[in-house]
């Protein structure tokens, strides 16, 4: 065999083992949201079973599922799009008129993701507390966006730089102001990177748990916290959680699945050049 | 009417002065070509004049109005890219008729203009193409449509045929030279290609480290360079240098001492020149010949055969190499001895510090 395809080999055996490490426990999941509680705990786990949609009818009986997702995807839209709007802007600024000061800010805007979560806990649940913002869509909408704005107009700077300049100079000699080069040239010719920016950020915040959970009560929650109420601190009732999280990340997945051509490019942005 | 003129232009990046106080007037309809090596600041120049940036101190006057201040688009100039800079999303005809778009113009009147402009550059089959289905040649002409359609009073070209493959490149020349006669207009063409400056410029402007050596027509160039960097830049081959000591001064000129010992009388203006001086003598490739009688003397590295000439490459002293045009069936073989003979008057006389001597009764003859 030549060495080239035993590397293949090799690289395909190896890229499977990691895909399925990472996917066991979500396959597991699935299994246990249709077994009864008894079977989900049982020893040896069983992989053969009679399955049944039992949970997900206790699940949804405990609270209306609909309401949840809907809640997820207004707040995950809108905080994309918000974000987007804002960081359309800068990464212009950013990309082609840069100052000496331009590096320094995009890693000062990086290094606020480096703080964890729950350092400004206290201080914004007192805002928004007197701003009256807990346990509303705005607020969790807002936080969303401030959370993703720093790699939302990263991506976009970075998916900007890759614009030739002189595109843009051709555009000033032709008359196109600031907004027109926006509107008319960048964000056409930068609409891959700017769907895939979307993308990131739309799962992003469809899988935030932190915020959601300490920031709302009852009418704003989305699926996040959906999944929370049934998580029992005595490790109780899997098989429920389990549909209750299958409920969850259902839409988000095959959003993913449907998407993903464009989902490699985002993530891997500025590996190939 | 459109006329361009440059008081003292100068641009600085930081403390870094790249264009050093250049003075230079464009008249109407003149085709001027500016043309340096690499690094020289050329294509800054054209930048400046077109408005992409800024002035550091002088002033660019447009048909007498100084735009120094003046956005791009409003200095009613057009540009060429080296890289085309087509949009890349938009149809050959949205590519070209993006500039009346943007200044409001009616999508009828806009057509009609760009069909003009497209026909002239026989691109009217292609205007519903991307321009990523278009041939580099035809990119080209797109680049230059776009330009045509704005009707500008100047037309700025930054190196548009460097990304050109060679015969094409001989094409485009052509058709640019046409092209300026039909449309009548001012250019102002930067290049790194002495070629193209000779084959299509009114006069040429050779830019070096950020100063003007020279300006004047192609030949004025050619026959007449100033000093020695714009001799050895103009024309192709490189004019041969080889260091040279006066021997003599006198009304007929200077005599100078070649390599291998010689001694031959240059007609030059030898006020200034003293005998024991280190001068360069300058010649090009074919006011050397091939001749038994030849002062020079040296060994053939190389035999060049382009069919109609050949060009010799002949070692006069471990120092100097030079190069000899002869005729294209001269049977000489490398590693032969060959003696050259110059023709004085057409020889040219550097001082050390590169200033041209200039010749006595004017230009020498043409070949």
């Amino acid at each position: 065999m030549r060495p080239r395809t035993k590397r293949k080999i090799r690289m395909t055996f190896l890229g499977w083992a990691a895909a399925l490490l990472v996917a066991f426990p979500i396959f597991w999941m699935t299994l246990a949201a249709f077994k009864t509680e008894i079977v989900a705990v049982s020893t040896p786990p069983q992989l053969f079973f009679s399955p049944t949609l039992q949970n997900f009818a206790e699940v949804q009986s405990r609270g209306d599922y609909l309401i949840f997702a809907g809640n997820s995807i207004v707040i995950s839209a809108s905080a994309t799009l918000i974000a987007i709007l804002l960081a359309l802007p800068a990464a212009y600024a950013m990309a082609f008129h840069p100052s000496n000061r331009t590096k320094d800010l995009l890693l000062w805007m990086l290094s606020t993701k480096m703080m964890p979560a729950v350092g400004v806990l206290i201080p914004i649940y007192l805002i928004y507390k007197g701003l009256h913002l807990l346990d509303t869509v705005y607020g969790l909408i807002i936080i969303y966006i401030l959370m993703n704005l720093p790699i939302v107009a990263w991506m976009i700077y970075s998916f900007f730089r890759e614009v030739p300049k002189e595109i843009l100079e051709a555009a000033r000699m032709d008359g196109a102001r600031p907004l027109q080069q926006v509107t008319l040239l960048l964000v056409p010719l930068a609409l891959p990177g700017i769907a895939s920016t979307a993308l990131l950020s739309i799962i992003l915040c469809w899988n935030e748990a932190f915020w959601s959970i300490n920031l709302t009560a009852t009418q704003a929650r989305p699926l996040t916290a959906f999944i929370a109420s049934f998580s029992s601190p005595e490790g109780l009732f899997w098989a429920k959680l389990s549909a209750a999280s299958l409920l969850a990340i259902a839409p988000i997945v095959i959003f993913g699945f449907m998407t993903q051509r464009q989902l490699v490019r985002g993530l891997t942005f500025g590996a190939v050049k | 009417m459109a006329h361009v003129q440059l008081t003292n232009v100068k641009k600085s990046f930081g403390a870094l002065e790249i264009i050093k106080g250049v003075d230079l007037e464009v008249k109407d309809r003149e085709f001027v070509v500016i043309v340096g090596p690499s690094g020289c600041g050329k294509s800054t120049l054209l930048r400046m004049i077109a408005g992409l940036e800024e002035i550091t101190a002088g002033d660019v006057l447009i048909d007498g109005v100084r735009v120094n201040d003046v956005p791009p688009d409003a200095r009613g100039l057009a540009m060429v890219f080296q890289s085309y800079a087509l949009y890349p999303h938009m149809s050959v005809a949205d590519n070209m008729g993006f500039a009346l778009r943007l200044a409001g113009v009616p999508r009828q009147e806009r057509g009609a203009k760009v069909l003009a402009a497209a026909k002239i550059l026989q691109l009217d089959p292609l205007l519903e193409r991307k321009p990523g289905q278009l041939s580099g040649g035809q990119r080209q002409r797109v680049a230059i449509g776009r330009a045509i359609v704005r009707s500008p009073k100047v037309f700025l070209f930054d190196e548009p045929l460097s990304n050109l493959d060679a015969a094409l490149r001989v094409q485009m020349r052509v058709e640019l030279a046409k092209l300026r006669r039909d449309l009548k207009a001012t250019v102002i063409y930067v290049t790194h290609d002495q070629v193209e400056a000779m084959t299509m410029a009114d006069r040429i402007v050779v830019l070096n480290q950020g100063r003007v050596e020279q300006v004047g027509s192609p030949l004025e160039l050619y026959r007449q360079p100033v000093n020695r960097f714009v001799a050895g830049f103009i024309g192709s081959p490189t004019m041969n240098f080889v260091d040279v000591t006066a021997t003599a001064v006198s009304d007929q000129g200077a005599a100078v001492r070649l390599p291998g010992g010689a001694v031959m009388t240059i007609p030059v203006a030898s006020a200034n020149v003293s005998v024991g001086d280190k001068l360069t003598l300058g010649a090009r490739a074919e006011h050397l010949k091939v001749a038994p009688s030849g002062p020079l003397r040296g060994q053939v590295l190389v035999v060049e055969r382009l069919g109609g000439l050949t060009y010799l490459y002949v070692q006069l002293t471990p120092a100097d190499l030079v190069i000899v045009q002869a005729e294209g069936d001269l049977s000489v073989k490398v590693r032969d001895v060959v003696a050259v003979a110059l023709e004085p008057r057409s020889a040219h006389l550097f001082r050390s510090d590169g200033a041209a001597i200039s010749l006595l009764g004017g230009q020498p003859p043409a070949t």
